[in-house]
């Protein structure tokens, strides 16, 4: 395929009205909502489809960043500068806090990675704050087993998916009934593609951290992913840190979100570079090449 | 929008897909993916790993949509998988369903916001029970658009004679179940035949291939145009000095056009008032219809929440207790008649009491079954029950938003049914 930009506006507003109609129901059926923010484009996006579905008020759930400690330091600022600017509290907890109280054994290793033990973070803070919803961002065409995720996702008093008893979801009704200390992941942008989040983020003239657009930085090549180099980063003997122009496809943990070689400098071309791409979006997350179910496991205990 | 000189409006289009695993959907959705460039080179690769570790010889495009470990492992589809691809024409979302008897709750879920039904056909076997099961489910969630895929014609060596007969046999069952634009293409979804290229084995055949037919088929959305639907979901006060006074009903329009000075009468109320503005995000509309998400506010304080319903004063809704529907049972537990569930129907609630099932479907052979009407798991049957509070609904024929509703169970919170007002 050559570069074709699909720019339309019909699909992406049908998109936008139901992710919009979630977002509602969430709003109506729960007390004590939470939007899961990464500082990532989803969550960015999640963001700015709250404000338009509660304007002229604000927005009625607290942003909540699960830090795992190895942040790209630009996305801290962004998610400080972003609840401040639209007036959101914000939640933060640390991963570090659970290793410092033995809630979390932290793997050790050169493939070591806080990214699991974010879920025991997460369901320690929805425990503590009584949270009965989560938002999150996470999208069907990501990955196999989010392909067979509701929009109202529940979670036993374990914090626990079980995806082969889930809801039945029809038409546009959600039930969000739930017994005292069980809770729910809400997904509002599951019908989303990669493409479709470029594509609105362009329409809608988001601002996005500028990690997203071409940048000098230093990486290493490990498995066929390029990573971001860091102090924290274990090495292995064959692995050279070099620095070129690079771009993150996504933003998450340092230790498993891979970069492309991209000299894209503007929404427009990256785009374009989505669009003519033939590996996917997670194919450089070094969290799901663990195992053939990993997003599975890491979901059933708990994960975004 | 204009990028590189290009503009387009691309439309989306929600298609779900019943079959066995042994009438090839699996694989016809890997050959969509496959051939229209969707299929990505790790997922690729992905496969072929699976494959070989699960001992598969040939490439089996089957692992793409069976995304959860026992699926793998068993070789079977459990639960609806959604799939997404997209050609410069349109964007599509597949509910890929089960197709077993044991699974009719999971195509029931996947057709609930099908525009288009994709229903496989063995060359070999012809129409099957199956078959009229899943052309009924179709018709049952008022699919308009039913595409027959008769696939593995490879194995019946491309015979013209072999489709017309099965197509004949499918065109009595389309008349039966009033099925209003219906399909038929002959394909081998192994080798890619009429799939998404034009098959050169089937020259007689001068139709649509399936991909061409998805891309161009017009879908009839927006059913009632003039029937004003608007279920309120929440109220947006701001209690901010700039908008101190603004009360918003947020909802998405379930029927219908709405513009500013249009008048509007609530439910249950029957007040009347008239639109002061339809606004986004700053941004006030001229109008609003079906499908979108905004906020409206009234010219007159009137007492409103969530549950509530603006709708056209001259085509009110039906506004009764007793109401009939067809329903299909989803929960292990079967229906307890004269039980008390609760229903949500839009953004409403009320509990209900379930007065009578009036007949079981057999849906095998399309016959109502007055003696066994014990309902259980997967059942579809016809039923009337007495709700605690008068509700305001359409028939589901009439509009499937308002006229349709979930059952669920007040002790476990799980939805257990789902229901189609008649």
């Amino acid at each position: 395929m050559k570069n074709q930009i699909y720019i339309n506006d019909e699909h992406l507003r049908e998109l936008e009205a139901e992710a919009i109609f979630v977002m509602r129901e969430v709003a109506a059926q729960f007390e004590n909502k939470v939007l899961l923010f990464s500082g990532g484009k989803d969550s960015i996006v999640l963001v700015h489809l709250a404000r338009k579905a509660f304007w002229p008020a604000g927005i009625p759930f607290s942003l909540m960043h699960i830090d795992t400690g190895h942040n790209f330091e630009e996305t801290l600022k962004f998610r400080d500068d972003l609840a401040k600017e639209f007036g959101a509290e914000l939640i933060v907890r640390y991963v570090q806090d659970s290793i410092n109280n033995g809630r979390v054994i932290e793997e050790q290793g050169v493939n070591a990675s806080r990214n699991k033990a974010q879920s025991i973070t997460l369901l320690d803070a929805i425990e503590e704050l009584k949270i009965d919803v989560a938002i999150g961002g996470g999208r069907r065409d990501e990955e196999k087993a989010r392909a067979k995720e509701r929009f109202f996702s529940h979670r036993n008093e374990f914090g626990q998916w079980d995806p082969k008893n889930q809801r039945p979801e029809l038409w546009n009704i959600f039930n969000g009934r739930k017994h005292q200390g069980e809770h729910f992941r809400v997904f509002p942008i599951s019908n989303w593609t990669e493409l479709d989040v470029w594509q609105y983020i362009l329409n809608e003239n988001i601002k996005l951290p500028e990690l997203y657009y071409t940048h000098k930085r230093k990486i290493f090549s490990r498995n066929g992913v390029y990573l971001a180099w860091a102090p924290f980063m274990q090495l292995k003997p064959n692995e050279q840190v070099f620095e070129t122009d690079v771009r993150c496809r996504t933003i998450g943990d340092i230790t498993c979100t891979g970069v492309t070689l991209s000299k894209a400098e503007s929404l427009e071309e990256i785009i374009s570079e989505i669009a003519a791409t033939r590996v996917t979006e997670r194919g450089g997350r070094y969290d799901d090449k663990r195992s053939e179910a990993a997003m599975e496991d890491r979901k059933k205990e708990g994960y975004f | 929008m204009k990028i590189n000189g290009k503009s387009q409006n691309k439309s989306l289009l929600r298609f779900t897909t019943a079959g066995s695993v042994d009438d090839g959907k699996s694989t016809l959705i890997g050959r969509l993916l496959y051939d229209s460039k969707s299929l990505f080179e790790d997922q690729m690769e992905h496969i072929i790993q699976s494959g070989k570790r699960l001992g598969r010889e040939e490439l089996d495009l089957s692992l793409l949509t069976d995304g959860l470990r026992a699926e793998r492992e068993q070789g079977i589809t459990i639960d609806v998988a959604y799939r997404y691809f997209a050609t410069p024409a349109r964007k599509f979302i597949i509910a890929d369903t089960p197709g077993h008897i044991q699974y009719t709750r999971n195509m029931v879920t996947g057709a609930s916001t099908a525009d288009l039904a994709v229903i496989l056909i063995d060359a070999r076997k012809g129409v099957l029970e199956q078959t009229i099961r899943h052309s009924y489910i179709a018709s049952l969630l008022d699919i308009r658009h039913i595409i027959f895929c008769i696939n593995k014609m490879d194995m019946m060596n491309w015979s013209e004679s072999v489709f017309k007969d099965i197509r004949n046999g499918l065109a009595s069952l389309v008349d039966k179940l009033k099925i209003i634009d219906a399909h038929y293409i002959p394909i081998s979804a192994k080798y890619g035949d009429n799939v998404v290229d034009r098959s050169e084995k089937m020259n007689w055949y001068h139709g649509k291939t399936f991909l061409n037919l998805i891309e161009t088929i017009e879908i009839r959305k927006n059913k009632n145009p003039d029937n004003k639907r608007f279920p309120v979901q929440t109220i947006i006060r701001p209690h901010t000095s700039e908008f101190h006074d603004y009360r918003g009903y947020a909802g998405r329009v379930a029927g219908g056009v709405f513009r500013p000075g249009d008048e509007v009468t609530v439910l249950p109320s029957l007040r009347k008032s008239k639109i002061k503005s339809i606004d986004v995000l700053g941004k006030t509309l001229s109008e609003t219809i079906t499908g979108e998400s905004v906020a409206i506010s009234l010219e007159d304080q009137i007492d409103i929440s969530r549950g509530d319903m603006l709708v056209s004063t001259d085509d009110l809704p039906v506004i009764n207790q007793d109401i009939n529907l067809m329903i299909c049972w989803f929960n292990e537990r079967p229906m307890n008649v004269g039980g008390r569930y609760l229903i949500r129907i839009n953004s409403n609630e009320a509990a209900c009491i379930v007065k009578s099932v009036n007949y079981r479907m057999n849906i095998n052979t399309l016959e109502n079954d007055f003696e066994n009407i014990s309902i259980r798991m997967n059942d579809i049957a016809y039923i009337t029950i007495k709700t605690s509070k008068p509700i305001f609904f359409d028939s589901y024929k009439k509009n499937n938003i308002t006229g349709s509703m979930i059952f669920i169970d007040e002790g476990t919170n799980e939805t257990v049914a789902a229901g189609m007002i008649v």
